[in-house]
């Protein structure tokens, strides 16, 4: 069993006019199992939600506390957050110039076990995880990211989350940027990862387009740095219909 | 003393980029550190060659190896000193030149194309004295070679590196300066490259207190290029300087320049100046250099200056570019969101800044060791608890 609950999370970022508060007290619980996902508007707080529990510098937590599986993620570094198991799959993947893709995932693979993956199986495992994002064999021996388009890079995360096969995965955005080919592409790398045993999912999204292909269990619809409303997968066919006007207006 | 054809036919340029220069050692004052080309040099860690300190000091072990082919002559008198068109513009450089007892020359034969890199290796044992080398190095017509100067141990060495690249000729000079902490280092080199020919330069700078290298390419005709790449890795309290000028004295011709370095610890200090000429004659050229510094610790300075004069706007491309910058958080953010410490998400970066260039240097089995290198520089941090 593995749990990851946010808490009362609290954060803010500095700007120019000082501290901004941007989240105001976020609850919520996902279980392994289960796929949740996050809505809203732009500015309503989702990729803060994401960077936040994933220990990006630039965020300022105020309050409150993430645990997985019952330890505090906020004490710890991005590293450690990683090696505990949470993995965050960027809107914008970064790219690193000079270092290719093999050497980033074998590093990354050894960090995250502990060990060196065996060689034998290892490059096995790359190319299949590559293959099944559609992307050439090629990749590894590319630049982390650099000179990838758009879907490629989406498509690079997932086959990061693919080998890496952490507890928690949280996708910040995945769908955005993807032509309906890549998409499914995509959805079904999702997929394949949440059908494994014990995996949670946190998909952030802001269209319903990519609900079509994976299915959350808990839809959550932020305004304003809070949770608005939570429901079933039906709360998602509601907003994709009259779109988050109701929300807002009531946030008003 | 060679006087070359080729600085008559060209204009006088009204330009700091291009100082008179003389053989003779007294028309160059002692430097005081106020002038343009000295002001970011710490003249007092020179041991004095700058200014009248003997420099006959012979500790040091010089070896060659090369392919058959290559002939090597030592020549004791002053029938090559100037032969590439290099006119001393300073005064370690006039000095050394004059004090240059021999002048090694390395011939790389026409239409030869070598099957190995030509070593010359220069093993310093000790500072006390200073010496002055003088090296030409020429590559015949349509010739083909790589030549690997490396520079090791203790010395205070001023030398002058004439390099002549004839007509269709490709030459690749890796200059490697893996000194000990103690050595100091004033280089110049100057290249003229032919009608059609091929010069690569890559100068790597890893050890020494003070390195300085002054590198400077004209064309001796059209459809030359050169090609420019440094690497250097400044620890703490070392100083090391680039200065470049590329004459683009015929038209025709291309010139690319790429120098990254890294500085960690208390007073490193990198100067880069990247300077380029376009001269009226000069039509149809392209130019292009670029300069990229990364701070990995507090206390470093980088300073990076590149200057481009233009005397014709009949040009395929002129640009140039310079950074310094730390450690970019978004990088090092990504990566330690996938389980990778903060030190070795660094060394990563570090790896792959270098990794770019380190892949163009195109001599395999130099490319493994100084990656080797630059990793053993990085561990040097790390124990050192600075990183």
């Amino acid at each position: 069993m593995s749990t990851l609950e946010i808490k009362n999370l609290q954060v803010s970022v500095d700007t120019e006019d000082g501290a901004k508060e941007i989240l105001k007290g976020v609850t919520l619980t996902i279980k392994d199992g289960e796929t949740h996902a996050i809505m809203g508007p732009n500015g309503s707080g989702k990729s803060t939600t994401a960077y936040s529990i994933a220990g990006h510098p630039k965020y300022t937590i105020t309050g409150g506390e993430v645990l997985l599986d019952g330890e505090n993620l906020l004490e710890m570094s991005p590293d450690e957050r990683a090696r505990a198991g949470l993995f965050l799959a960027m809107q914008y993947p970064v790219e690193v110039p000079g270092v290719s893709m093999a050497n980033f995932l074998r590093t990354a693979k050894t960090a995250i076990d502990g060990e060196s993956p065996k060689l034998r199986t290892w490059v096995k495992d790359v190319n299949g995880a590559l293959d099944r994002m559609k992307l050439d064999p090629a990749f590894s021996s590319r630049s982390v990211n650099e000179g990838f388009s758009g879907g490629e890079k989406k498509r690079a995360e997932i086959a990061q989350l693919d080998l890496l096969d952490p507890k928690f995965a949280i996708l910040d955005e995945i769908d955005s940027g993807l032509d309906i080919d890549a998409l499914k592409v995509v959805s079904d790398g999702i997929n394949d990862y949440a059908a494994r045993d014990g995996k949670g999912l946190l998909l952030i999204t802001h269209y319903t387009r990519i609900l079509r292909y994976v299915k959350p269990d808990v839809v959550h619809v932020f305004v304003d740095g809070r949770i608005a409303e939570s429901g079933g997968p039906e709360l998602a066919d509601e907003l994709e219909a009259n779109g988050y006007e109701r929300f807002l207006e009531a946030a008003v | 003393m060679t006087a070359e054809v080729l600085e008559g036919a060209l204009e006088k340029i009204e330009s700091h980029l291009h100082p008179e220069g003389s053989f003779d050692v007294d028309a160059h004052e002692v430097p005081t550190g106020r002038e343009e080309i000295w002001r970011f040099t710490p003249l007092k860690r020179l041991r004095g060659i700058h200014a009248d300190a003997p420099l006959a000091g012979t500790s040091f072990e010089a070896s060659f190896d090369a392919p058959g082919n290559v002939r090597a002559d030592r020549l004791a008198d002053d029938s090559l000193k100037g032969v590439s068109g290099l006119v001393p513009w300073d005064r370690i450089s006039a000095r050394a030149l004059a004090e240059s007892r021999t002048s090694l020359a390395v011939t790389i034969p026409a239409e030869a194309v070598l099957e190995r890199p030509v070593f010359v290796t220069i093993k310093g044992t000790g500072t006390d004295e200073a010496t002055a080398a003088h090296l030409v190095i020429r590559a015949e017509k349509f010739s083909k070679a790589t030549v690997v100067l490396r520079f090791e141990g203790s010395m205070t060495l001023a030398d002058n590196v004439e390099i002549v690249v004839e007509d269709g000729a490709q030459l690749a000079v890796v200059s490697i300066d893996d000194w000990a902490d103690d050595a100091v280092h004033v280089g110049h080199r100057h290249v003229r490259v032919g009608r059609d020919a091929h010069f690569k330069h890559v100068d790597i700078t890893f050890g020494g207190d003070v390195v300085r290298h002054d590198t400077t390419a004209d064309y001796a005709g059209p459809g030359g290029s050169v090609e420019m790449l440094g690497l250097y890795f400044a620890d703490a309290g070392q100083h090391i300087e680039h200065r470049l000028f590329v004459d683009h004295t015929a038209p025709k011709t291309k010139s690319h320049v790429v120098y990254k370095g890294a500085l960690q610890g208390e007073k490193a200090h990198t100067v880069w100046i990247g300077n380029v000429l376009i001269r009226k004659v000069a039509e149809g050229i392209e130019t292009y250099e670029e300069n990229r510094n990364l701070v990995l610790t507090d206390g470093c300075q980088a300073d990076s200056v590149p200057n481009l004069e233009i005397e014709t706007g009949e040009i395929e491309g002129a640009g140039h570019a310079s950074a310094t910058a730390r450690f970019d958080d978004e990088q090092l953010f990504y990566l330690r969101s996938r389980g990778i410490s903060e030190k070795e998400a660094q060394r990563l970066v570090v790896h792959g800044f270098f990794n770019d260039l380190i892949r163009q240097i195109g001599v395999p089995e130099l490319e493994e060791s100084l990656a080797a290198t630059v990793e053993a520089e990085l561990a040097k941090n790390v124990h050192a608890g600075v990183l």
